[in-house]
């Protein structure tokens, strides 16, 4: 099969949740750092949860690498996730946590043990198989689910504002360890965030949703060069 | 979709098992009620002399035993809020959850051994020349029993209530110089007046259908509510019709103050357990340490009293000859049985009730239907506070009747009857926690892909396991300390520990009777203890 160029197409996707309606339309390219801005409430969850399948299309299309995802359920998408938080069960330690990103019911092979500890060593955590996620810090959970996401080993890379709970000084070294892990794989990767300054820094393609709808979406040079839509110049300002 | 079509189908088929359950067991009693009384005749007997007695008297004593509690609980609550830092605060506050654990039965002793006719108190009251000014039976006795146990709930009520006041406000008041007239004016009046109507009618729909205490320390024509005129109409007169009329009268008693409950603000109960620790420079005043002192001593007084008269006169009876009785056995026997097949099927119909609501709220965003559902099975939890237990047996007992031998099926109803009425208090247990626990995993689960028997066995057991414990010993506890249901089943063949303490009370071996409390009380607060231990607290599961 051909490598399609888009990584993700969604088709006249129209959702309602509540009293707001959602409208999305977009084709977004393959290998991209893709981010989604917007403010709050314009809809960069729901279009998270449109593409992780957590929340479902009333009408229309989700293709994700080429392939029919609006009927899939999460597991069987060719997607990984990182969230902002909870990204761990908290009672299992890391091997456990990592494994069940092979085998979501913990039936591993002494390569899929290896593939977990290569996994560690690459996030910057060698040695901690056996640690509990209480005892790890906010970022060091955070590269957990980087590790997680690698031995998914999925096209597409999603993530919901996965550095927004961390210090500022550590921010700066996870989005590097970010941009490294998408080298490595190719993978398409998209990210929701609220700092301009990342979205500068990361990504090649940028999402400006507003009202439930995306009002700009353009490769990151032309984004950052919008001056004809106030949200979008206002946010770049912040 | 955060659920698989075949984990959806699952999750509701198993709610909607347990709706029909509840429903059918529950409808069944009522409709065996209202076949046997054929209607006309309840108008006929519902104005009887008797009836409307019995009906003024339960509304009177609910109404002035909400009183007395809640009155008493204000200077309680504000000696507690007031003095953060003294010896022994923390058991205080415990003591004042002790009262929840304990069956009713055995407070009821207690109170008997300290306020009764050879009681501390009317023996140090004789000394001074009054002669016995507080009687324990009747409408006193009964007051002074609901005090005991409602008191306290309001108390630690109205405790987390003034904690929930942001510290600043105790700093600006003393600042400004107020006096603790005007505190108690200006800030706490303020807190307590919004949380004591949800309070009140809490411990108010708990006095109108308090069965146990009327039942030993009333009786008689002048001093029987609804609930134990049922009893009596049944066990006694051998009067079903009477029964039936009595038993609509009090659904149709506890809808009205459901109904009136659903209006007023439910209380809460978390106090702010996090944060900066609360100063209260008022408390440092030695007027107020004086007057905070001495109320927290009455209180402390007057809660320990009756349980160290329990353990006193536990003691005191002859323990061994009674561990020598297969009596003891059997019915030990079968309280353990009936308490653990009761708690286990609380967990097992709470379980699918909490998963089905959940799934049910996560499917359609506006199906009707699935709302419907939703409300439906939040309602079926607590429908035996509509069809209080004695109502519930009654009507089975009427059903069975006609149809011939009841006591074959009485554990069963037993275990279901206690069941229903520890469900409220193990769904309020467990579907917060619930929440929580999907909250945290339920994205993390699906996108992973970790379902069925998997996520049962990673994720939700262990997280899950220490509500669902605190639940089960809660659940076991209530049903331990239970004399309603087994009050219309037993029989000599057919003994719970709780109804052997009750009829050793009765045939006046009250040694035995105090023997026997004092095993069932110290079981059931162990288990209290053993729940309370988990992440959940109990009082949250007594709020409603």
């Amino acid at each position: 099969m051909v490598d399609p160029k888009f990584a993700i197409e969604m088709q006249q996707v129209g959702l309602q949740l509540g009293n707001q309606n959602f409208q999305f339309d977009c084709r977004l390219p393959t290998g991209a750092v893709i981010a989604v801005t917007g403010a709050s409430g314009a809809g960069k969850s729901t279009f998270l949860n449109l593409l992780a399948g957590f929340d479902t299309a009333l009408k229309g299309r989700i293709l994700i690498a080429g392939k029919d995802v609006t009927e899939v359920y999460p597991a069987q998408r060719p997607v990984s996730l990182v969230f902002q938080d909870n990204n761990l069960f908290s009672h299992l330690d890391i091997f456990t946590n990592i494994g069940l990103g092979i085998n979501p019911s913990l039936k591993l092979t002494t390569t899929d043990c290896r593939t977990i500890s290569s996994s560690l060593e690459k996030v910057g955590l060698a040695g901690f198989e056996r640690r509990m996620p209480g005892t790890l810090s906010g970022g060091e959970r955070q590269r957990v689910a980087f590790a997680r996401a690698l031995v998914r080993n999925r096209p597409v890379l999603l993530l919901d504002e996965p550095f927004a709970a961390l210090d500022p000084g550590l921010r700066n070294g996870m989005a590097a360890l970010l941009l490294d892990m998408h080298r490595e794989t190719g993978n398409t990767v998209v990210v929701v965030s609220h700092d301009p300054d990342e979205v500068k820094r990361i990504a090649d393609f940028g999402l400006f949703l507003e009202d439930g709808r995306i009002v700009v979406a353009a490769p990151i040079d032309e984004f950052l060069g919008r001056a004809d839509h106030p949200g979008l110049t206002q946010f770049l300002r912040s | 979709m955060l659920l698989t079509k075949a984990e959806m189908r699952r999750a509701m088929l198993g709610g909607a098992a347990s709706l029909a359950g509840i429903i059918a067991f529950v409808g069944l009693a009522v409709l065996a009620l209202l076949l046997s009384s054929g209607g006309s005749s309840i108008l006929a007997t519902v104005f009887e002399p008797y009836i409307l007695r019995i009906l003024r008297f339960t509304l009177l004593q609910a109404v002035l035993s909400t009183a007395l509690s809640i009155v008493f609980a204000i200077p309680v609550a504000q000696a507690l809020a007031r003095q953060r830092h003294f010896p022994g605060r923390i058991w205080i506050i415990r003591l004042m959850a002790v009262p929840m654990g304990l069956p009713v039965l055995i407070g009821a002793l207690g109170l008997i051994g300290i306020w009764g006719r050879q009681g501390i108190m009317n023996s140090a009251l004789l000394k001074f020349g009054l002669a016995e000014p507080v009687s324990i039976y009747g409408l006193s006795g009964i007051l002074l029993a609901h005090v005991f146990f409602n008191m306290p709930l309001a108390a630690r009520l109205m405790l987390a209530a003034l904690e929930r006041v942001p510290s600043e406000y105790w700093l600006m008041a003393s600042g400004l110089g107020m006096r603790p007239l005007s505190t108690f004016r200006f800030i706490e009046w303020p807190v307590l007046r919004s949380v004591i109507p949800g309070i009140a009618g809490l411990i108010f729909m708990l006095c109108a259908t308090s069965f146990t205490l009327v039942l030993t320390l009333g009786g008689g024509p002048a001093a029987t509510t609804v609930e134990v005129a049922i009893y009596q109409s049944l066990r006694f007169d051998f009067d079903p019709g009477r029964a039936v009329t009595l038993s609509l009268l009090q659904i149709v008693l506890t809808s009205m103050i459901l109904g009136a409950l659903s209006l007023l603000p439910a209380p809460k109960d978390e106090g702010m357990t996090v944060g900066k620790p609360v100063r209260r420079p008022d408390g440092r005043l030695p007027g107020a340490r004086l007057v905070d002192g001495g109320v927290l001593l009455l209180a402390t007084l007057f809660l320990a009293l009756p349980l160290m008269s329990v353990v006193l006169a536990g003691l005191r009876s002859d323990l061994m000859k009674l561990l020598r009785e297969p009596i003891f056995w059997q019915s030990a026997a079968t309280s353990l049985a009936i308490s653990i097949s009761a708690a286990a099927l609380a967990l097992l119909i709470s379980m699918t009730l909490v998963s089905a609501r959940r799934t049910a709220l996560l499917r359609g965003s506006g199906a009707f239907g699935r709302r419907f559902l939703f409300a439906a099975m939040g309602g079926a939890s607590s429908l035996v506070l509509l069809v209080p237990t004695i109502v519930l047996a009654t009507g089975w007992f009427i059903a069975l009747r006609n149809l011939g031998n009841a006591s074959a099926v009485a554990p069963v109803l037993i275990v279901a009857i206690n069941a229903l009425m520890s469900l409220p208090f193990v769904m309020r247990v467990l579907e917060p926690a619930f929440i929580v626990h999907k909250h945290r995993t339920q994205k993390l689960a699906a996108s992973l892909g970790v379902t069925g028997w998997a996520r049962l066995r990673l994720i939700d057991t262990p997280a899950l396991f220490k509500p669902m414990l605190t639940a089960f010993s809660f659940a076991m506890a209530l049903s331990l300390g239970d004399l309603g249901a087994v009050a219309l089943f037993g029989s000599d063949s057919f003994v719970t520990l709780p109804w052997l303490v009750y009829s050793r009370m009765g045939s006046y071996r009250t040694n035995d009777a105090d023997g026997l409390a004092l095993i069932l009380g110290v079981v059931c607060l162990l288990l209290t203890i053993a729940g309370t231990m988990g992440p959940a607290r109990r009082e949250v599961a007594v709020h409603g």
